[in-house]
């Protein structure tokens, strides 16, 4: 971690809080039924997004979940567009037609959102190619959760890289729980990553509330991959603090697990670490907080102030017009 | 046999219930139908289980047990592919199918497999499974958890397709599906589950094929598809006020179609509205037109009508989804025009 520069901290630690408050407002929104749909919430995931894209650039590309606010933020996304595509406002990312399961930002090389588990896998290899066939050196990450990886489209995706040595880099975000289900019950794999050694790629297991840890981790994938050495897959082993959408009871948590998670908060962990170190001050930590707070705030507003689109806005974006 | 009041979601829970008890072949396996599956504090205590996302299989775990009553990983294809061939070997397998866009995931294993199997085994093999999913608009669930599709599955020989439009029908029709020895999909809008109607409580079967009509009128006949058989009968309403009598014809099942019942109205009242969630093109209703065109030509005083979401996918924004809606509006305006002219 030495070389992690502080103003490279500095912006992660805001992209990791940015997400915590937009998620959080988000959850207080929908409470409040200002939300439409469903939504999926990313909070205590927020280590795996920041510390994968702490790599990256606007060229490269990643695609995402049905839990998917926390890639874009990590991506570059804007957050006044992503809170008026929750509200489904014309000023949306996707014009409100697309809603929380569906943002994405293709400038920003944000795929997309997927409402679909394990749909981003094969979309990662297409991006991965596309690079690979143009031969620049942008990567792919392919975001996917534990219950994704139950899916024959992961592994079909996963084999195709491999044999393509496509520059795509699998991370599973295992969160523990496919919506109420166990990880534990759903996977026959003691860990997922174990799976790298079918594809014959390299493999790993790292806290996923730890972002050196994961951010190390992905620079060697990154890396490998850049350099045209084909996939890797980084199993992140986290939790997520809300339930599988809002709404959800969570009964399948115990007191003693939301317990265990507060321990492990990936965004305490990283200020109790930069702080021991002295590499940043709390009072820097504390002003982007604050600057976190408006933004979010301001993001509220803006969507709250936007306009919805017109109902004959459903009609286009089509490929072919029956209108 | 008493009659009460119960919601769609629980006329369906309790079809289920019933085939359950009534014969131990009958199975239920998707995702998280039990919910939390070998953690302790919910082992100990079924009554803690999720029972699906919606809450529809509530409950049947701690009856039926987890052999029974059984949770999948995230795997559509697996699920999809199990029940067909747990079927052609002996159960009657419910596979829950969370909603009807994820058949994007599996489509092989009902299309190429369960659907096919009896045909192509030179009738050597039966598969008597049911496919439960949620289809339909207005949760703003946009574009990937909102379709309809009920089309599709019409289309593909070798399935049937049941769509119920009240909680009766949807009880009497799933214990028919589960007791059919053919691949039933079983469709059941998302934004009906708290809908309430009178439901007998012992033994209600709904014969697949049959058409019911639910109001019966001598003006124009409207052919109406699951929720939109509650729009048609308001509009049927606000139409009688105004002195135009309209019959409401409810399908039920697609697959098979009782032509019958619908020609034999149209003939009666010389005017077709087909009223149906789906995008149109190669739809239910462009079908139900094609089927009144052919068969009951010289009957029809009036074109033919369809009123449907339009030809794109279900987008999220709540005025955007509103218009997608087919609503109560457009189908007095399209009743008016037949009766009127336009």
């Amino acid at each position: 971690m030495a070389e992690i520069s502080k103003e490279k901290l500095l912006e992660v630690y805001e992209r990791m809080q940015t997400i915590r408050s937009f998620e959080d407002t988000a959850a207080g929104l929908f409470a409040e039924g200002k939300l439409p749909g469903f939504v999926h919430l990313y909070a205590g995931e927020e280590a795996i997004g920041v510390g994968v894209c702490s790599h990256l650039s606007d060229a490269d590309f990643i695609t995402s979940t049905h839990r998917g606010h926390g890639h874009c933020i990590a991506k570059g996304v804007e957050v006044n567009p992503m809170m008026a595509e929750l509200f489904g406002k014309e000023t949306g990312s996707c014009k409100g037609k697309g809603g929380s399961m569906h943002i994405a930002d293709v400038d920003k090389g944000m795929l997309g959102a997927n409402g679909i588990v394990g749909g981003g896998g094969p979309l990662a290899c297409g991006a991965g190619l596309s690079a690979k066939v143009r031969g620049t050196d942008q990567v792919t990450i392919c975001f996917f959760g534990d219950g994704a990886s139950e899916q024959g489209t992961m592994h079909e995706a996963m084999n195709m890289a491999k044999i393509w040595k496509l520059p795509v880099i699998f991370v599973c975000e295992n969160n523990g729980f496919a919506e109420s289900t166990p990880a534990s019950y759903h996977s026959a794999s003691k860990d997922i990553a174990d799976r790298a050694t079918a594809y014959n790629m390299p493999g790993f297991t790292v806290d996923g509330t730890d972002f050196f840890a994961v951010h190390e981790a992905a620079e060697e994938a990154i890396n490998h991959a850049r350099q045209g050495e084909g996939p890797t897959l980084i199993e992140c082993k986290a939790f997520r603090y809300y339930g599988h959408f809002e709404g959800d009871a969570k009964l399948y948590y115990t007191d003693e697990m939301v317990e265990d998670f507060k321990k492990r908060d990936p965004i305490t962990r990283f200020r109790q670490r930069v702080l021991g170190r002295n590499l940043v001050s709390e009072e820097e930590l504390d002003a982007i907080d604050a600057k976190v707070k408006n933004a979010i705030e301001e993001a509220v507003q803006f969507a709250e102030g936007s306009a919805y689109p017109a109902s004959e806005e459903c009609l286009t974006d089509v490929y072919v017009s029956y209108a | 046999m008493t009659e009460r009041t119960i919601t769609f979601r629980e006329a369906i829970n309790e079809a289920m219930r019933q085939e359950m008890r009534r014969d131990e072949s009958v199975i239920l396996m998707g995702e998280d139908v039990a919910g939390g599956a070998t953690l302790d504090h919910i082992e100990g205590q079924d009554d803690e289980a999720w029972g699906g996302v919606l809450g529809v299989t509530k409950g049947l775990v701690q009856e039926f047990g987890r052999e029974r009553v059984r949770d999948t990983p995230i795997s559509e294809s697996a699920i999809m592919g199990t029940a067909v061939t747990a079927a052609a070997t002996g159960l009657r397998p419910i596979a829950e199918l969370m909603f009807v866009d994820f058949f994007g995931v599996c489509m092989d294993q009902i299309f190429n497999q369960g659907a096919k199997l009896r045909y192509m085994f030179g009738g050597k093999a039966q598969v008597p499974m049911v496919v439960r999913t949620m289809i339909g608009a207005g949760f703003r669930a946009a574009g990937q958890h909102s379709g309809s599709h009920y089309s599709v599955f019409t289309h593909m020989p070798g399935l049937k397709t049941v769509v119920p439009s009240c909680p009766a029908d949807a009880k009497g029709l799933l214990a028919a599906a589960i007791r059919d020895n053919d691949p039933v999909i079983f469709f059941e809008h998302k934004v009906m589950y708290d809908e309430e109607g009178a439901v007998p409580e012992g033994e209600h079967v709904v014969p697949l094929g049959v058409a019911d009509i639910k109001r019966h009128g001598s003006d124009a006949t409207i052919v109406a598809i699951g929720r939109m058989v509650g729009f048609s009968l308001q509009a049927a309403e606000q139409l009688a006020a105004e002195g135009i009598e309209v019959e409401v014809v409810d399908p039920r099942t697609l697959s098979p179609l009782d032509e019958n019942t619908i020609l034999e109205s149209v003939k009666k009242t010389h005017r077709l509205i087909v009223v149906d969630e789906d995008n149109p093109r190669c739809s239910m209703a462009t079908d139900l037109i094609s089927l009144v065109s052919a068969k009951a030509f010289e009957y029809q005083d009036a074109a033919p009508q369809a009123i449907t979401a339009p030809h794109t996918p279900a987008p999220f924004s709540p005025p955007l989804e509103d218009f997608y809606i087919p609503s109560v509006e457009r189908i007095v305006d399209a009743v008016k025009t037949a009766v009127n002219g336009s």
